[in-house]
């Protein structure tokens, strides 16, 4: 049993442990081991391409995971109140956005704005006063947060949902006894309690918009994010500086996912 | 402001979130799944089920979804439950939340970098050089159904083992005991006990790892090499390569259909197994 679950453990961080090893690799062929350096490192920092894919993932991953904790806590806190149809159409809403594959939200999202954006830029363009270049509506940045928000924000609604739903309704009862406003009470007894919540699926949403690459491929327009830039690297071929931005990203998303793991688990804690 | 109101304010921007960007955009897909290709791509209002009647052409890749998906799918839980049933009644419980997170975290990190691990380990200097040594010459791997099948069951093994150990870590161990004490040897007790009462997490792994596999695209993108090719290969070609809009959006309203459809059909089994297992505990 020990034995099995040892071999397990060695196929899940063994292709890891690879690409992480070959990434210091002195050489410069892919697969032949010549020699530990940090050079690739170095090549891939300095290689401008990377960087301003690195700083569009960056930007979109903050903003998006910023709107879909700020947006979808309210969302959680509003569904607590509610009853009846308007609540089911929002479970639903939240069942079709985990359920539907990301590849049709990419295409769906990509087929709509862009029809929309057809339709609209003329109107703009005809209402701008002469003399001043209009603005030309474009899929880009804004849509790529657009639609990593929508994604995440029901990631973050399921994860707040589920600290409320296991918090002690007595508490807020005695505050409103105690004479605290209902927005009192939220910002001194549930806000505190479903903080780490709040911080966890803030992280959980940022590690999903930085390591998207079906939705942000259809969506991205002429911008590219990292993983776009790593998935068109690959089909050029295997380099060790895939390895190395291979590496750092995923050291980068096990920081944040131990953070939001400690996170969650203080809170149960807590509770 | 009332209680009301004041909820409404709450759920207006995710509620105006997800229609713009979720119920507008399915809609049209819908929509444009009856139109007509336009000439220089795009397309054509149109009423017509042209697109639909056109789905043949593309049997190949729904075949291999729809193969690739239950297979990877179970192949996903062969490996998974011994695993998950460790870490639930075997592990240290020192060590079960390290092992756990352990198993976790490959999952919340980048498919597309694990997946490319794998063709780095597959390709020609990988694994096929190493068989090689034992002088059975070598064997292709990259590019095949089997690394496609390698790089599922790899990529959704930690999404199976978590709602598995769930289950299991929750089933009362008094249980366990209790069968062995009624004298049940260890294989009887994980049949009629342990097993049964697993089915929920089973279902709930099964569950998504299949809706997940129904969509995917990157794994046979790198490690298929064009030669397995699923709905998702077919929707990036359609439409970003054709550009055929009207015909894309027809196939991806049947891969959604398609899912819908397995996905009723899956719960009703689950439903339907659980309930007969109520009715067994019952006598």
């Amino acid at each position: 049993m020990r034995l099995y679950a040892l071999c397990v453990y060695l196929f899940l961080y063994i292709p890891i442990g690879v690409i992480a090893l070959f990434s210091f690799n002195a050489g410069r062929h892919a697969s032949q081991l010549q020699g530990l350096s940090t050079q690739w490192y170095g090549k891939a920092l300095n290689n401008p391409f990377v960087m301003d894919a690195l700083e569009t993932s960056l930007i979109v991953a903050l903003v998006s995971a910023t709107l879909a904790s700020l947006f979808g806590t309210m969302a959680a806190v509003g569904l607590q109140g509610i009853r009846g149809p308007m609540r089911a159409t929002f479970d639903g809403l939240i069942y079709v956005a985990i359920m539907i594959p990301g590849i049709v939200i990419g295409i769906a999202t990509l087929i709509a704005l862009v029809t929309i954006f057809d339709f609209v830029n003329p109107g703009i363009a005809a209402m701008w006063p002469e003399g001043v270049e209009p603005p030309n509506l474009n899929m880009g940045m804004g849509s790529l947060i657009a639609a990593h928000t929508m994604f995440t924000m029901a990631l973050v609604v399921i994860i707040v949902r589920a600290r409320l739903s296991g918090m002690d309704a007595t508490l807020t009862e005695a505050s409103s006894d105690l004479y605290a406003t209902p927005f009192g009470t939220f910002r001194q007894v549930t806000l505190p309690l479903i903080f780490p919540a709040i911080l966890a699926g803030f992280l959980l949403s940022f590690t999903f918009s930085f390591d998207d690459f079906i939705i942000a491929f259809f969506v991205a327009g002429s911008e590219t994010t990292l993983p776009i830039y790593v998935f068109s690297s690959i089909r050029r071929g295997v380099t060790p500086e895939i390895n190395a931005i291979g590496t750092m990203v995923l050291a980068a998303s096990l920081v944040l996912l131990v953070t939001a793991q400690i996170l969650l688990r203080r809170g149960d804690k807590k509770k | 402001m009332t209680a009301r109101t004041r909820n409404w304010l709450l759920l207006a921007p995710a509620g105006t979130w997800f229609l713009v960007m979720l119920v507008v955009p399915l809609t049209v897909v819908l929509i444009f799944s009856f139109g007509e290709r336009g000439p220089a791509g795009g397309y054509v209002p149109a009423l017509t089920l042209e697109q639909y009647a056109n789905l043949p052409a593309r049997w190949t890749a729904f075949k291999n979804t729809m193969v690739l998906a239950p297979v990877g799918t179970i192949a996903a839980l062969l490996i998974a439950y011994p695993l998950a049933y460790f870490l639930a009644v075997k592990a240290d419980p020192k060590w079960k939340t390290i092992l756990l997170v352990l198993v976790i975290v490959p999952f919340w990190t980048s498919i597309l970098i694990r997946s490319y691990a794998w063709i780095f380990l597959l390709g020609g200097r990988g694994i096929p050089e190493l068989i090689d040594l034992f002088g059975i010459g070598k064997p292709r791997l990259i590019n095949t159904p089997f690394a496609v099948l390698i790089g599922i069951i790899y990529g959704y093994l930690p999404l199976m083992v978590f709602p598995i150990f769930v289950s299991l870590d929750r089933l009362d161990k008094r249980l366990l005991e209790a069968s062995s004490d009624l004298g049940a040897t260890p294989a009887r007790t994980f049949l009629q006990v342990t097993l049964p009462l697993s089915v929920p997490g089973v279902a709930t792994g099964c569950l998504l790892v299949f809706i997940l596999l129904m969509g995917e695209f990157l794994i046979p993108a790198l490690l298929g090499g064009g030669k397995v090719f699923f709905v998702g290969n077919a929707l990036v070609d359609l439409f970003l390569q054709s550009r055929n809009w009207a015909y894309g959006s027809a196939v991806a309203a049947t891969l959604v259909f398609i899912m819908l459809i397995s996905v009723t059909i899956y719960m009703r089994l689950i439903s339907r197994l659980n309930t007969q297992r109520e009715d067994v505990s019952l006598m």
